[in-house]
């Protein structure tokens, strides 16, 4: 076992895949000398050379679109977003060519897509988005969304390794911010099976990416208040892990829907609906979302942090769900 | 360059072929047989049987809608293709997808998205597996002259110019994109100017010529596979039909038809192979006789195929099926 930050789990997941497998290979800007804006790729063209860490022209469409037809005649692509917000520019090409292809006549389309995505770190509306909500209705497509090093390495080697599309959401604060023990051996974290974060008994939590975090500082003040929350951890984001969101309902009786994204017909929305269509019997209160207003992501530092949901945020539901 | 005999005689029999089918599926179109809409290449045959014939045997295609030359000289039958068009399980996509929005890996053709010029990224994205790998493969990328004003068009042929991958970019110049005329959508006189701006070589051949076609791909092929990075060919030619079977087309001059009924690519190649004594018109009969008869049992086929379980359609969203997935 050894500690590594988030960052350096999603470049070990790369380095080993590309080591184990001559079909993957890297493609985006600045990945190649540079290394990546995040320093993700850094080194990588030094030990694969330029033909497998491609630096590309800017041009999201073009090379999200290169990656896909190159999947389909046996490689593994890994594409990097300089920054999630980018992945607009390549709308098109995710959502009409890949997600559709195996659907539409058969052809697996083996790419992943990393989207360093989310705020807190005063990027602005162009550089702090979270894109989950944008292709979550798209069928076809994957999202994952990791919230430990642990996971982060295990789903991207997932990714990796899976013949569908693969949007990858690595959230950026969590780069250089957390840290996990990680095996020395090759793991994978299944892709569609959210974990349980914390273990507890009053009220559940579901969410995913940072928010994790935030949703476990939140748990420790209700703790000391003598509430215990249950946080689940989603991992997957399309497809969602249904069964567990539905067991921690069925646990707790009581759900707060968290995330960092905007509020309206964000995955929260979803997993509100599932709750109500499907264990309507077991809720004790309403299914509470805490998200991000729907606006862009203000840049200024008080203004995004009232923009991105806070400890006290998830406090303050969590104690008016246990009036019910 | 020298094309034997057999193959001319084989350009011919696809030229014919394609215009055969597409014709008969505009019929059945209107007989109301058929589902959803018909698009035909009725007029612009050559620009596909041209630069699908070129090809080796793997070879990728990235193709658009009017390249049914390419499918079927790639091997996708002219029985899956009808019974593509009736809907039918035995279609080319199991009635998932309808007409021409098909692809078959097995017969190294990419499937078509609607989106047009996406699959000029795509077809990119072939070529640089093979550079990735090594392979003396290239792939060709086909999309209309409506096609060339989309971001897509030209972040395919940067990169692919950047890169100098092993891809040859076709345009069906068919002079209309639905109903805008070319000087609505562009300001340049030939679309080969767009390879300019790419430092890419370029072409222009007349687009009713299938040895022209096939001719400047099959040098295209060659330099790509060579090392010598991307060829752009424009193939001028005339839209004969309406965008698709249900439009008549009445903002086409008719003089402008007129004009190009007389360069018709089949006329035109009948002419080459019987005034340079390559066949008799008795051979030229027989190969119609042939496609006719190829026609009649691709749609008698296409008739008596089943049609899919209208449960079949909610199979095959992911090629690694996620566990539980289905569970709600
Ligand atoms: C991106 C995109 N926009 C609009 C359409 C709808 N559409 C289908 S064909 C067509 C015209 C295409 O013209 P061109 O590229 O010249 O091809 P042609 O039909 O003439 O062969 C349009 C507008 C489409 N398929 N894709
Ligand atoms: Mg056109």
């Amino acid at each position: 076992m050894r500690e590594i930050t988030y960052l350096e789990a999603i470049k070990e997941a790369l380095d080993e895949e590309m080591t184990r497998d001559p079909s993957v290979f890297i493609l985006g800007e600045d990945v190649g000398v540079y290394g990546g804006a995040f320093r993700v790729t850094e080194g990588f063209f030094e030990k694969y050379g330029d033909w497998r860490v491609l630096d590309t022209p800017l041009s999201e469409s073009g090379f999200t679109g290169a990656a896909i037809g190159a999947a389909l005649v046996g490689m593994r692509p890994v594409v990097e977003m300089q920054f999630a917000d980018f992945i607009s520019c390549a709308f098109d090409q995710l959502v009409n060519v890949a997600a559709k292809n195996h659907y539409r006549w058969g052809a697996a389309t083996p790419i992943v897509v990393r989207a360093p995505y989310g705020g807190n770190i005063h990027g602005g509306a162009f550089h702090s988005q979270c894109i989950e909500g944008f292709f979550f209705n798209v069928p076809g497509l994957k999202i994952v969304a990791p919230s430990t090093a642990y996971d982060a390495k295990g789903l991207l080697k997932a990714a990796i390794r899976d013949n569908d599309p693969v949007i990858y959401c690595e959230h950026k604060y969590l780069y250089r911010r957390i840290k996990d023990s990680i095996p020395e051996e090759d793991y994978v974290v299944p892709i569609g099976k959210a974990r349980i974060a914390l273990e507890g008994k009053d009220v559940s939590i579901i969410t995913y990416g940072a928010m994790v975090h935030t949703a476990l500082e939140a748990a420790q003040t209700l703790k000391e208040k003598g509430i215990s929350c249950e946080i689940i951890d989603l991992r997957t984001i399309l497809p969602l892990d249904k069964k567990s969101i539905f067991d921690t309902v069925k646990k707790t009786n009581k759900v707060v829907v968290l995330h960092e994204q905007t509020k309206t017909g964000g995955v929260g929305a979803e997993v509100s609906s599932l709750i109500s269509e499907y264990c309507f019997d077991y809720l004790d209160g309403p299914v509470i979302r805490i998200a991000a207003p729907d606006t862009p992501v203000p840049y200024s530092a008080q203004m995004e942090e009232a923009f991105i949901p806070q400890t006290k945020d998830i406090v303050s539901a969590v104690e008016k769900l246990m009036s019910y | 360059m020298d094309i034997k005999r057999e193959d001319l005689l084989r350009l011919y029999y696809y030229l014919k072929l394609t215009r055969r089918l597409e014709d008969r599926v505009t019929s059945l179109y209107h007989q109301g047989k058929i589902l959803g809409g018909a698009w035909t290449s009725n007029g612009t045959e050559a620009v596909s049987v041209g630069y699908g014939y070129a090809l080796e045997k793997n070879d990728i295609a990235a193709p658009y809608f009017r390249d049914m030359g390419v499918f079927l000289i790639r091997g996708i039958t002219a029985k899956r293709i009808m019974a593509q068009y009736f809907g039918k399980k035995t279609g080319v996509t199991g009635g998932k997808e309808g007409n021409v929005h098909i692809g078959d890996l097995n017969f190294g053709v990419l499937g078509f998205p609607s989106h047009l010029a996406d699959n000029y990224p795509v077809g990119t994205g072939a070529a640089l597996a093979f550079k990735i790998r090594g392979e003396k493969r290239i792939a060709v990328a086909c999309t209309g002259d409506g096609g060339t004003s989309r971001g897509d068009f030209h972040e395919a042929m940067n990169f692919a110019a950047t890169r100098k991958l092993p891809i040859v970019f076709i345009c069906n110049n068919n002079q209309y994109a639905y109903s805008t005329p070319l000087q609505l959508q562009m300001a340049i006189k030939d679309i080969a100017e767009r390879a300019l701006a790419y430092s890419m070589p370029s072409k222009v051949v007349d687009g009713n010529n299938v040895v022209a076609v096939y001719t400047a791909a099959k040098e295209a092929y060659e330099i790509a596979r060579n090392g010598g990075g991307p060829t752009f060919i424009e193939c001028k030619t005339m839209r004969m039909h309406g965008h698709s079977e249900h439009d008549s087309a009445k903002y086409v001059p008719r003089e402008l038809l007129e004009e190009w009924k007389k360069k018709d690519p089949i006329l035109n190649m009948e002419k080459y192979l019987l005034e340079n004594k390559f066949t008799k018109k008795e051979e030229l009969d027989d190969v119609d006789v042939r496609v006719k008869k190829e026609i009649e049992d691709a749609e008698s086929f296409a008739e008596q195929s089943p049609y899919p379980d209208s449960e079949d359609g909610k199979k095959g969203l992911y090629a690694t099926p996620v566990e539980g997935e289905e569970r709600v």
